[in-house]
């Protein structure tokens, strides 16, 4: 059984299933994915986050549901987390009409704008400065969102990474910058290519901002120090960074079979799996293993359904890529 | 960055004027100040639009074109930013995503370059690639052109480089009115709009706009009526192409002048309709002839055009090589009055 840390706050068990829960869907929904590419109807490229759930879950617990995320391309785990369901999201995957997009976006670029979850960016960093603007925004109309940015270790080292930071902290703009290191940029580690050990927290002092590295796998630490650093950025006292420790069960992309990763370092983050670590939680909340099945079971059959739905879904009506360039719904540049 | 506001000829008393002290609908102004003037008056009219940029506030902007606007609007509608371009329009990007009407400032458009995937991959393609589920109502402002001898890297005309990117629309004003006039319709469109700013034409002036002028956007304006060819321009090449016709006339050619005003929307039935006229057209563009915005337009007068003309379509535009400092070289480059009076005689005559 695995260890988790004592010293987190006191969670109600039926809070802890409902996590639980969500990021049983999630893992499932991830590898509905994965098998769902292998049999050639997902197509592009996938970047799976099974092993992540616990960043977006807990994180989405400790958030306002207006409060504003951004996401990467690994970002299937954000869009759920924020609401978008299973089968709008196998939908998009699916290249069909009734995904998140319309089957505009793909797997890099889920978004559900309506529960605040406002893209999936497939360029390395570039949504850090949209989020410390989204914050700027909150704080212009005074409104008391925040705007969280999850971002890769790979994003630490680029130039956006780092403007967004400083604009933030000069700003003091409630906004949250949250890392999910799970040890590789893309299949080169991360402390190959860094000047320091921890790609986000150690950049903090640079920019007069606080950090926290945190258990990225234990979904109850995630949602605490998301709550700390939402109520700081709330409080007018500027953004945070946290440094979520995370691990891949995938490879990068694709059929990436992430052969660079050292098997012993493999084995040692799968059994802290963040599903596994609220199963020790529910167990040391006295919540019977029966309802833990029943809520396993409840995630299967949603995301069997959404297979099943998402396959039987049309596809997009081909003048469909002629609409949304404008605000007016087309797509004319001249007369 | 060294005080830019004698940057085009005389200085002007610009550096301390209120924007406010501008609104009369009589009267002559500046292109400079038309700038602050317009972005004034869409910050009076809708507490969403904010504005950000590097020397934008307490300075006024190295080129003195946002003078005035923290006096009369504050610190929280008029932001001075670091020297961060990403982080400028990603942030602008953010906010207009979330109810804000972000005015940027890019303060050379050849800084564009430094920002280019919030131009080319994010800002222009949010809205299509979430099917429809955002609006960017956002407009980039920059300084754009040659003339004014500030070398390769501050003086290139880059409207060529927003034109290959679908999703942005772009305006470019060659007047003091049209810079208010579009500046307020670009500030109020829900689509984001890329506004180049002449630096050459800064210190130029014209009658000021009317109150509550808008320009809509992609409509071209005939500057100059004529019969025996058409020169289709932008933005400085506009007064270049007036004055070319000017001196033609007294030669007996006459020049219609179609100034474009926007790239995108492109108004090719005003171009055409102009050639079926003239049935000779030349287009004076700053960007590079290789990829240049008059390539564009030279391929749809040559597809749906084709029997209104009876010479070739000919452009004039900038040569294929970085913008050399000097000034005796830079004249070699750019479109000149020579290089247009010839080009329109080449082709009266053809």
């Amino acid at each position: 059984m695995t260890a988790v840390d004592p010293a987190t706050s006191v969670v109600g068990a039926e809070e802890l299933l409902g996590l639980y829960e969500q990021m049983a869907v999630i893992r499932r929904t991830e590898k509905a994915a994965h098998d769902l590419f292998l049999a050639g109807l997902v197509k592009g490229t996938t970047h799976l986050a099974a092993g992540h759930e616990a960043v977006a879950v807990g994180a989405s617990a400790a958030l306002r549901p207006d409060d504003y995320v951004f996401a990467t391309y690994r970002g299937h785990h954000h869009a759920m987390a924020r609401g978008a369901t299973p089968e709008e999201c196998l939908a998009e995957l699916m290249s069909k009409s009734t995904g998140l997009c319309r089957a505009k976006g793909g797997s890099m670029h889920l978004t559900k704008a309506s529960a605040g979850m406002l893209g999936s960016y497939a360029i390395v960093g570039a949504h850090l400065p949209m989020a410390a603007g989204a914050a700027w925004s909150a704080r212009l109309r005074g409104t008391g969102q925040v705007a969280v940015a999850f971002f890769g270790d790979g994003a630490t080292n680029i130039g956006a990474f780092h403007e967004a930071l400083n604009l933030a902290a000069v700003w003091a703009l409630p906004a949250l910058f949250i890392c999910e290191n799970n040890l590789y940029m893309e299949y080169t580690p991360i402390g190959e290519v860094t000047a320091v050990a921890h790609p986000a927290a150690d950049r903090a002092p640079a920019y007069g901002l606080p950090a926290e590295v945190i258990d990225g796998n234990d979904v109850v630490v995630v949602r605490d120090a998301v709550a700390r650093a939402a109520e700081r950025a709330r409080g007018g006292r500027g953004p945070t960074i946290l440094e979520a420790l995370t691990y891949r069960h995938f490879g990068h992309s694709r059929t990436d079979p992430a052969s660079y990763r050292p098997a012993d370092e493999v084995e040692q983050w799968l059994s802290r799996d963040p599903l596994e670590l609220a199963r020790a939680r529910l167990k040391a909340s006295g919540v019977p293993d029966e309802s833990v099945a029943a809520a396993d079971s409840r995630a299967a059959r949603r995301v069997e359904d959404a297979v099943a739905a998402a396959k039987a879904a049309p596809g997009p009506d081909p003048v469909d890529a002629f609409t949304d360039v404008w605000a007016d719904g087309g797509s004319a540049w001249r007369t | 960055m060294a005080d830019l506001t004698g940057a085009g000829g005389t200085a002007g008393a610009t550096g301390t004027a209120s924007a406010a002290s501008t609104t009369g609908t009589a009267g002559v102004i500046t292109y400079r100040e038309a700038v602050a003037e317009g972005i004034a008056r869409e910050l009076r009219r809708d507490p969403s639009v904010v504005c950000l940029g590097e020397d934008i506030a307490a300075a006024g902007g190295v080129f003195k074109t946002t003078a005035g606007l923290l006096a009369e609007f504050g610190k929280e509608r008029i932001w001075d930013t670091p020297i961060s371009e990403q982080a400028i329009l990603g942030m602008a990007m953010g906010a207009a995503m979330t109810g804000m009407r972000p005015v940027a400032e890019i303060m050379f458009s050849d800084f564009f370059a430094c920002c280019f995937d919030y131009l080319a991959n994010e800002i222009p393609k949010m809205r299509y690639m979430t099917g429809g589920q955002v609006t960017v109502p956002l407009v980039v402002r920059t300084a754009n052109g040659g003339g004014l001898g500030f070398g390769a890297q501050h003086s290139q005309a880059v409207e060529n480089w927003t034109l290959a990117v679908p999703g942005l629309k772009i305006a470019a004003p060659s007047t003091p009115a049209d810079v208010v006039g579009l500046m307020a319709a670009a500030i109020r469109s829900d689509d984001p709009v890329v506004f180049f700013e002449h630096k050459g034409l800064f210190a130029s002036k014209g009658p000021a706009a009317p109150d509550g002028h808008v320009v809509e956007l992609g409509r071209a304006a005939v500057a100059r009526e004529g019969s025996d060819v058409t020169l289709v321009a932008l933005a400085v090449t506009v007064p270049l192409a007036l004055a070319a016709a000017e001196q033609l006339a007294a030669e007996g050619i006459s020049a219609e002048v179609i100034d474009l005003r926007c790239l995108v929307p492109l108004d090719m039935a005003a171009v055409l309709t102009s050639v079926g006229r003239t049935s000779r057209l030349l287009i004076v563009e700053e960007n590079p002839y290789q990829g240049g915005w008059g390539g564009t337009v030279a391929s749809i007068v040559a597809d749906e055009g084709f029997e209104l003309l009876d010479a070739p379509v000919r452009r004039v535009a900038a040569a294929c090589v970085p913008l050399p400092f000097a000034d005796a070289l830079e004249q070699q480059v750019i479109p000149t009055l020579d290089t247009v009076t010839e080009a329109v005689r080449r082709l009266a005559a053809y």
